[in-house]
């Protein structure tokens, strides 16, 4: 309970429900959420029934691509609750959740198959605004994410700073009230539709390379930007590179201090992420493998009688348990964020990963068509819903890489097991 | 013992290699990978000129190879430069024109004027020849075979069904008589639902099982050598960049943790290399379908250690279409898919030992 609530502080969220899921050495141990928790449950499930449309349904089951149109009227209808902006405060437009009611959210939107938040906006600048931007910011940015009038897309990686991310090169040199910016940026997930880029920035080369780096709001349509698309393996389309020459941006746009970058980046590394683990998106997954293993048939008999296919299924169904009590048992507070987070994160990609890795062996030959038009339509090779799952299961590779790779996970959880 | 391969089988593994690196880079390949006709016919042809179809079948039947080492000593080129040739459809209709003797069929495919695929699968009837359902009716056939690798660029089409007698029949459409419906694979090249119609069949052999399991044997034998192949290469280019990417002010390579898994998943790779040539001598003994099985399972599970890796390691870079590995790791894993997995080996192997 002490540790959830210096979490909470952190965040500058109040702490409200108590919480019932402790390790507490006179009473046993209770797994269940409280009734108020509960009854919160049933009214987020009961608001994604009606807010999902058989259209939207259809795609996500099919694993169809989301229009930008898609992902902006899915923000809207959460916003009509004030459910978009998960972490934010009620005073900024958010719901005021707590950990265990976020946590609660995210389970039941994945369970329901509903589309992801995406999280450049209201996930990741949204928190820093509230923890490091000016009043100024706060108020003119925060209810532009909220509104979908801006698009939000980040600027970190580049191609020689990746794991090493403090290495980087892009620079702002001052120049009167403005930076002028020089320098490539690379994995810009979804920048395509974006209006705007927050991105990490070199303004000092003294000291340690951390100390160098800002953190800096840029206009897409400033003059001197392009971006290029990257095409990933599977054939889909959702990374850039953008390119910086000589971009002016307005000295206002840095947040926080010059050369406190490192620290915003750092915060938002370890900034609580109840969702990390993707347990809801695993347990949803996994479900909907076991319904394919009953349809699909291996040796003439469904591939849910086949023992060896249905024992790897068993053994991913037992680390995904682990995982959710492994889960909850972080959220109600214990061991040290950046640790924590790291841990979720490694796991709960590999748990995904293998799910990927089952849904598409279970087709066997059928999962090989190139995912287009006729193979997901008049030629339905494999069924319908699982047309994309070697496409998924090489897109998803991308779970241990993005965000800090599994490697670097590793690394955080080195430092605090040896140094901590 | 000598774990040598003969002058002639290096001879055409040292012309393929050559060719494939000439005229088939990686960049070409993407482009004509994913666009119908999902190879190139041109090459193709050069390919027969290189001997290299000759090489998949007897001298008495019309080449000069046709052993298990001819085979995978061809496989593990065409895996090295990741060819994306309609080979393993071809080799499979070559091996059945070859056992029935069809020796016009054989010199057209050798000489690369005609192409063939075998047709035997359906949807949810992926792996074993008892699992089908299309029967014969006279002289027609009717239903659909799925995911026939090669079948979309094909001329003639060998079909298995059932006869009324209830053996497993082979019998031979012309891609005209039937509709192909022909698709671009994830890991490029090209495979066809085929479907019939009381569509005209002229049958060769009235019993063909045996023959038709040895064919798809020879196949896993070549599927399980084109995986070795592409292993060499994913080891190779995993190599190159651990050394030559900076980080933290030296190159990965540095990091020990890097280190052994590139030395865990080479150890897997000598691995599969060694039974692929215990399986290579095996294909016309008598247990050639257990060594067949067990090969083929270990492929898959190298396979999917070294892809998976092979991705990871490389970082974002390796999740690219442009970065040539990431389509290396994409047809490793997608060999595993073909002609029976891991698992499906697994069941093989259980069945045999059991027997």
């Amino acid at each position: 309970m002490r540790a959830y609530k210096r979490s909470a502080r952190m965040l500058d969220l109040p702490v409200r429900s108590t919480r019932r899921i402790a390790i507490d050495k006179e009473e046993t141990m209770d797994l269940n959420f409280t009734p108020e928790e509960e009854a919160f449950r049933a009214e987020v499930r009961q608001f994604l029934k009606e807010a999902i449309s058989e259209e939207l349904a259809q795609k996500m089951r099919t694993g169809l691509e989301l229009t930008k149109q898609d992902m902006e009227a899915w923000h809207a209808a959460l916003q009509t609750r004030n459910w978009l902006a998960a972490t934010w405060p009620k005073e900024h437009g958010g719901p005021g959740w707590n950990a265990t009611e976020r946590h609660i959210f995210d389970e039941e939107c994945a369970l329901a198959n509903a589309p992801r938040v995406v999280p450049f906006g209201v996930g990741m600048l949204g928190p820093v605004l509230l923890k490091f931007g000016s009043e100024e910011q706060k108020n003119t940015i925060l209810p532009r994410i909220l509104d979908g009038t801006d698009w939000w897309c980040q600027g970190y990686s580049e191609p020689g700073a990746g794991s090493d991310l403090a290495s980087l090169k892009t620079k702002a040199e001052r120049d009167g009230d403005d930076y002028i910016i020089n320098g490539q940026k690379t994995w810009t997930t979804l920048g395509q539709h974006a209006d705007k880029i927050f991105c990490l920035v070199r303004t000092s080369n003294e000291g340690k390379p951390q100390e160098g780096i800002s953190f800096i709001l840029v206009d897409i349509d400033t003059p001197g930007i392009e971006m290029r698309p990257i095409r990933l393996l599977e054939g889909g389309y959702e990374v850039n590179e953008v390119f910086f020459t000589d971009v002016r941006v307005p000295a206002a746009n840095l947040v926080g201090e010059e050369n406190q970058g490192w620290t915003i980046a750092k915060y938002l590394l370890t900034h609580e992420r109840t969702g990390i683990a993707g347990v809801g998106a695993s347990t949803q997954a996994l479900a909907e493998l076991k319904g394919l293993a009953k349809k699909l048939k291996r040796r003439g008999k469904p591939l849910s009688d086949d023992a060896i296919f249905m024992a790897r299924i068993a053994e991913t169904e037992i680390d995904l348990e682990a995982m959710r009590i492994t889960n909850l048992r972080m959220l109600s507070g214990g061991g040290a964020m950046g640790t924590v987070s790291s841990m979720l994160k490694i796991k709960g990609t590999v748990i995904r990963q293998a799910i990927n890795d089952l849904a598409r062996r279970a087709l066997g030959p059928a999962a090989s068509p190139f995912p287009s038009e006729d193979v997901l339509g008049n030629l339905a090779v494999a069924p319908p819903e699982a047309a994309m799952h070697a496409a998924d299961y090489f897109n998803n590779r991308k779970l241990s890489i993005f965000g800090g790779s599994n490697e670097i996970q590793r690394n955080i959880i080195t430092k605090e097991l040896f140094m901590g | 013992m000598d774990f040598n391969h003969t002058e002639d089988r290096r001879m055409i593994s040292d012309s393929l290699r050559r060719y494939l690196s000439e005229q088939y880079e990686n960049e070409f390949r993407n482009k004509i990978a994913y666009e119908a006709p999902y190879h190139a016919p041109d090459k193709w042809s050069e390919l027969a000129e290189l001997g290299i179809l000759g090489a998949l079948v007897s001298e008495e039947q019309g080449g000069f190879g046709g052993h298990g080492f001819d085979i995978s000593v061809v496989f593990e080129e065409l895996g090295r430069g990741l060819c994306a040739e309609p080979m393993l459809g071809n080799l499979l209709a070559l091996r059945l024109y070859a056992a029935f003797g069809v020796s016009e069929r054989v010199d057209a495919i050798v000489a690369g004027t005609e192409r063939a695929a075998l047709a035997v699968f359906e949807t949810d009837a992926f792996v074993a020849l008892d699992e089908i359902a299309m029967t014969a009716e006279g002289d027609t056939l009717s239903g659909r075979k799925s995911v026939v690798y090669g079948g979309n660029s094909a001329d003639h089409i060998l079909v298995v069904a059932k006869t009324a007698s209830g053996s497993y029949g082979l019998y031979e459409v012309a891609a005209g008589d039937v509709e192909v419906l022909g698709y671009a694979m994830i890991d490029g090249g090209g495979a066809a639902e085929i479907v019939l119609d009381k569509s005209p069949a002229k049958l060769i052999a009235e019993d063909a099982a045996d023959a038709i399991n040895a064919a798809l044997d020879a196949g896993r034998l070549a599927l399980c050598a084109e995986a070795v192949g592409v292993m060499d290469v994913l080891r190779d280019t995993v190599k190159d960049y651990l050394m030559q990417r900076q980080q933290f002010g030296r190159p990965i390579a540095m990091f020990q943790a890097l280190q052994h898994r590139l030395v865990d998943f080479s150890i897997e790779i000598e691995q599969a290399r060694s039974i692929v040539i215990l399986a290579s001598s095996k294909l016309d003994a008598e247990d050639r379908a257990l060594h067949i099985a067990r090969a083929k399972n270990l492929i898959g599970r190298a396979g999917k250690l070294v892809a998976e890796e092979a991705i990871q390691m490389h970082g974002g870079i390796g999740m690219t279409w442009e970065y040539a590995p990431s389509h290396y790791a994409k047809r490793l894993t997608m060999i595993d898919a073909q002609l029976g997995d891991t698992e499906d080996q697994l069941r093989a192997v259980l069945d045999l030992m059991a027997a």
